[in-house]
This record gives C-alpha cells, sequence and structure tokens, in this order.
C-alpha cells in the first residue's frame, strides 16, 4: 500500500505541476462553462419540466468533454515513460506491475474528478436564481456525479490501455480516441439494427452509454447499468496490467 | 555477485546475445566493452531483470532474475542508458521517490538521500528542477538513485556518455570510489574509460564475449608485438643491409623523410628490446638518431583487434 501511494503522489504531481494538467481542467471548464450556458439560454425562452442535470447531459458537451479529455488525461501515463526510458528505472525498482497500473488509473480518476469540480459552480447558480426545489435535488445530482465517476474510470481504463500499448503520447491519444468513439457509437448500432435481430441489438443495447448517462442524469441508478461499467472497467485495467507485463514474455 | 549461464537473447529475427557465460565476484568493478549493438545493454537489461533472456540462467546474489525478480531488484541499482530521470520532480523529492519505491522506509529514505546526495555532490542543486540542471549533474542524480538502497550490486549502463571531459572525471572518480562497499558493472564503449575504472573487463561483440581478462593481462597478451619507431639519418641500402642482418628482427619497413631521415617500423619476434642495440649501431657506424620509441600494444590495438576480425584480416 505504502508503495502504491508513493506512486500514486508522484502521479498526482506529474498532472498538477505541469501546465498541461491546468490547460486540460480550463478546456473541460470551458466546454462545461459552454453547455451551461446554451442551456441557459434554452430555459430563459421555454420552461422546461424535467431537472437541470438531464438536460445537461442531452447536450453533446458532456460527450465532447468525456471523450476528449480521458484520451488526454491518460496518454501520457505509461506511454511517455516508455518514451523517456524511465520506464525501465520504473520497473526495475521492486515494484510490481499491478501497484504500478492501479496506482496510474488512480491518479488519472483523481485528476478527471477535479477537472468536473467547476462545475458545482454552475449547480450553485442554478441553485441560486430558481429557487425551486424540483430544479436540483440531492438525488439527481448524485446520479450524475456516480454517472461521470463510471462513465469517466470506463474512459480512464480505456486509456490506460491505450497508452500502455503505445510507444508515444500522440499515438496514446489517437488509439484510445478511436477506442472511445467506437464504444460511444455501438449504443447508436442498436438502435439502428433492424427490429428482427433480436439478440444482437439486445447486446449492443449494454453498449447504449448515451442512454444509461441520461438515466443517471435523471437519477436513475440501474445496478445493471453500475455493474456493466465496473466490469467493463476491470476489463481494460486487466488488459493494460498484461500489456505492461508482455515485456516479460516477449 | 553474478552468475551467467549460457545467456541468449533473441529478438524477432535478430540474436542480440549469443550464449554468454561470465561471472562477477563479490567487490570487482567490471568493464562490459563492445562497439554499439555488441549486446552490452541487453545483457544488462536481463541482469536488471527488466526483461527475460530467451534461454540460459542468470543469478545474482543467489537469486534467479526471473523467478526471484522482485529479491534480485531489491539488491541492485540499475542506471540503464542514458540515464532517464522525470524532468518535472526536484532533485530531493525525485531521490526519495526513489528510496521509497525501494522499499526504504520514510525515516531511512530521509537519511539515505541525505548521504547519497552528499556522496555525490548533489547537495547545491537539492532544491533545483532536474530538467533544468546540466547533464553532469543529471548523470549523478542518476548514480545517486542507483546507490540510494545501498545496492550490493550496481549496474550503468554508459554512465559518461555525453558528459564533457571534466564531468566525466569527476563520475569515474565517484565510481571509483564505489568499488569499497559496492559490486559494479558498468558498460561503456570507451577503451581508457574501461581501462582506467575497472579491475577486470568482458569484451563483447556481437552478443559474444570475446575476451576476459583484467586489463594488464590483456595487455600482456598483446606486448610481444610490440613495435619499434627509429628515425635515423642514413643511406638507404646500408640501412636496409643493417636491418635485415640483425637478429630478432623479424620485419622492417623504411620511409624517407625530411631532411635525409628514413622512418623505419620494426618488428622483433619477441619481447626483446632493440633499442640499445640500434642505439649501439647508430653510435658506431656515426649515424644520426632523432627518434627510438617502443610502441606497446595499447589495449585499443586489442579492442580494433578482438571487435573487428575482419578488417584485421583484410590488413
Amino acid at each position: 500500500m505504502g508503495i502504491i501511494l508513493t506512486l500514486l503522489r508522484r502521479e498526482l504531481a506529474a498532472f498538477f505541476l505541469a501546465i498541461t494538467g491546468y490547460v486540460i481542467i480550463a478546456s473541460v471548464t470551458l466546454l462545461n462553462s459552454l453547455s451551461f450556458v446554451v442551456l441557459m439560454t434554452n430555459l430563459g425562452s421555454s420552461p422546461s419540466p424535467i431537472p437541470v442535470t438531464e438536460m445537461f447531459y442531452r447536450t453533446y458537451f458532456f460527450w465532447l468533454v468525456v471523450l476528449l479529455a480521458a484520451p488526454v488525461i491518460t496518454m501520457r501515463l505509461f506511454a511517455l515513460e516508455k518514451a523517456s526510458g524511465t520506464f525501465e528505472t520504473l520497473m526495475t525498482t521492486p515494484v510490481s506491475e499491478l501497484q504500478v497500473v492501479a496506482a496510474k488509473f488512480a491518479a488519472a480518476v483523481i485528476f478527471y474528478l477535479v477537472t468536473w469540480l467547476p462545475m458545482i459552480a454552475c449547480l450553485s447558480v442554478v441553485r441560486h436564481f430558481t429557487n425551486q426545489a424540483g430544479a436540483l435535488d440531492a438525488g439527481t445530482v448524485g446520479g450524475m456525479y456516480l454517472g461521470i465517476f463510471l462513465v469517466g474510470c470506463l474512459f480512464l481504463s480505456l486509456g490506460c490501455f491505450a497508452s500502455s500499448i503505445s510507444r508515444t503520447q500522440m499515438g496514446a491519444a489517437m488509439v484510445s480516441f478511436v477506442l472511445g468513439v467506437t464504444l460511444f457509437s455501438l449504443g447508436f448500432l442498436a438502435e439502428a439494427l433492424p427490429a428482427t435481430a433480436q439478440w444482437q441489438s439486445q447486446a449492443l443495447s449494454y453498449f447504449g452509454l448515451f442512454e444509461q448517462m441520461h438515466d443517471f442524469a435523471r437519477g436513475v441508478v440501474d445496478t445493471r447499468t453500475v455493474t456493466f461499467y465496473v466490469t467493463a472497467t476491470f476489463f481494460f485495467l486487466f488488459l493494460t496490467l498484461r500489456a505492461v507485463e508482455s515485456r516479460r514474455w516477449k | 555477485m553474478i552468475e551467467a549461464i549460457d545467456l541468449t537473447k533473441r529478438y524477432a529475427g535478430r540474436t542480440a546475445v549469443a550464449g554468454i557465460s561470465f561471472a562477477v565476484a563479490r567487490g570487482e568493478i567490471v568493464g562490459l566493452l563492445g562497439p554499439n549493438g555488441a549486446g552490452k545493454s541487453t545483457t544488462m537489461r536481463i541482469l536488471s531483470s527488466f526483461m527475460p533472456a530467451t534461454s540460459g540462467t542468470v543469478r545474482v546474489a543467489g537469486f534467479d532474475v526471473f523467478h526471484q525478480s522482485a529479491e534480485v531488484r531489491r539488491r541492485i541499482g540499475f542506471m540503464p542508458e542514458n540515464n532517464p530521470l522525470y524532468p518535472e520532480m526536484r532533485v530531493r523529492e525525485y531521490l526519495k521517490f526513489r528510496a521509497r519505491l525501494k522499499g526504504l522506509g520514510w525515516r531511512r529514505s530521509r537519511e539515505r538521500v541525505t548521504t547519497v546526495m552528499e556522496q555525490c555532490g548533489l547537495t547545491d542543486v537539492s532544491r533545483r528542477i532536474i530538467g533544468q540542471l546540466s547533464k553532469g549533474y543529471k548523470q549523478r542524480v542518476g548514480l545517486a538513485d542507483a546507490l540510494v538502497h545501498e545496492p550490493d550490486l550496481i549496474i550503468l549502463d554508459e554512465p559518461t556518455i555525453g558528459l564533457d571531459p571534466n564531468q566525466i572525471r569527476s563520475v569515474r572518480q565517484l565510481i571509483k570510489s564505489l568499488a569499497e562497499k559496492h559490486t559494479v558493472l558498468i558498460s561503456t564503449h570507451i577503451l581508457p574509460e574501461a581501462e582506467m575504472m575497472c579491475s577486470r573487463m568482458l569484451i563483447m561483440y556481437g552478443g559474444k564475449i570475446l575476451a576476459a581478462d583484467t586489463p594488464e593481462n590483456l595487455q600482456k597478451l598483446m606486448a610481444g608485438n610490440s613495435q619499434i619507431v627509429v628515425e635515423i639519418n642514413a643511406p638507404e641500402e646500408e640501412l636496409r643491409a643493417a636491418w635485415s642482418q640483425m637478429p630478432g628482427l623479424l620485419k622492417f619497413d623504411l620511409a624517407a623523410t625530411d631532411g635525409g631521415f628514413q622512418r623505419c617500423l620494426l618488428t622483433p619476434d619477441d619481447s626483446v628490446d632493440l633499442r640499445l642495440v640500434i642505439f649501439m649501431l647508430a653510435l658506431e657506424r656515426g649515424w644520426v638518431v632523432r627518434e627510438l620509441t617502443r610502441n606497446r600494444h595499447s589495449l585499443e590495438d586489442i579492442y580494433v583487434q578482438v571487435t573487428n576480425p575482419g578488417e584485421e584480416e583484410e590488413n
């Protein structure tokens, strides 16, 4: 555990000591704020019966943030160490591959959550000006953050995997962006399939990330969805671990 | 300390290390010497258990580098080629991070970091950001990292590459000072460096160890073939006659230089010193000598000869 904490500290320091970390935070905040402005403008012209959080996820800004931010956050993790050679110094100390993967993923998740913190300001703006309990209640906000967390974990684990199989940061970012977009598009494929394709569309509907996030934003936490995210995250982390270990059986 | 038996590493379609065996005893400084691409770095990566060998076994301090990898890694300090560091960290912070990774406790790592920073002359730059340090300082940070957990074996891959002569000197001094407590394995393709620092040298070429001995022994091996250079003012014909009659002289070469002098390269048959004979001859005939030296085969010749057999034959 001590070693994981040591590694985690260094990974977090790498995020927050470099300018890139702040550029990512600023970009995410910009996209979120744009989304918020669009939302407010629409609300100003016509009142809406659905919760603000839900409307927030109807916009594509949220997915833009996840699809873009996750690759950028994770691309550095393994690829940079491999490119600069520090991977060698790291793996010749008595640390295990599991500890390294766990620490790097945890650091990415923590950083990702930090990039979402400025969003709280948007919510408090809503709270301050609407004076309506229905606009924003604990359940929907909680569901929304759980959704942000779970979706984030999935895409970050995907990014970790991409980084672990790439030699350069750019390569890692591209691979994880392509994988992320593919995963995201699978859900739409289910809708596009003809009604006769029973099990295929059933299977693909589990990948309907867009619809699932919609549920979270409404405050609906479906255990199937949670299980799906957790399983998929662990699956990609497992692949990452294997990729990091692969130099030992090459 | 190190026992390597029949170590082989094949990359896809290429053999980097071809069945080498060697042993390094505790307290030795051993130089792994060879041209670029000879398999030095690969050997070191296997020793540091960064990657496994295709076949063969290596034991470090009695532990197998593959099956007991964690035990081995606890006992080695490895500085890879080009000395990779985290440029955004500060010197002290980096060393402390490394000490903690290597399993040192909080208090112990603080003590050790202070000690190695003094040992490597880093105390003045302890608060500086690594990315902004000069190459010499960075190299010392790498060395300090390799030392911080008091490993039994220190493996340094090209520790002086890219440094200026003064920095090379100080790094060498530092490495020499390690010999008292640690076993050191250094790779280099610079021969004088190995000659100065190492108690034993392994010359690698094409994935094989071609020669392994102390620098002195390697030199002695070749000493019989030393050459004598004479520059002498004498008529060419007489000189040729004198050389061909001289006992113990195998081969000679003549070339006229300025002012009527002849530059002669003489190869004696064994390690007989012909210089006195030559001097007496010149004195007797009244020839003027302006140079009379013996070229011992330097380790450089041995190195070239061993690592470049093809070219040697063509000559």
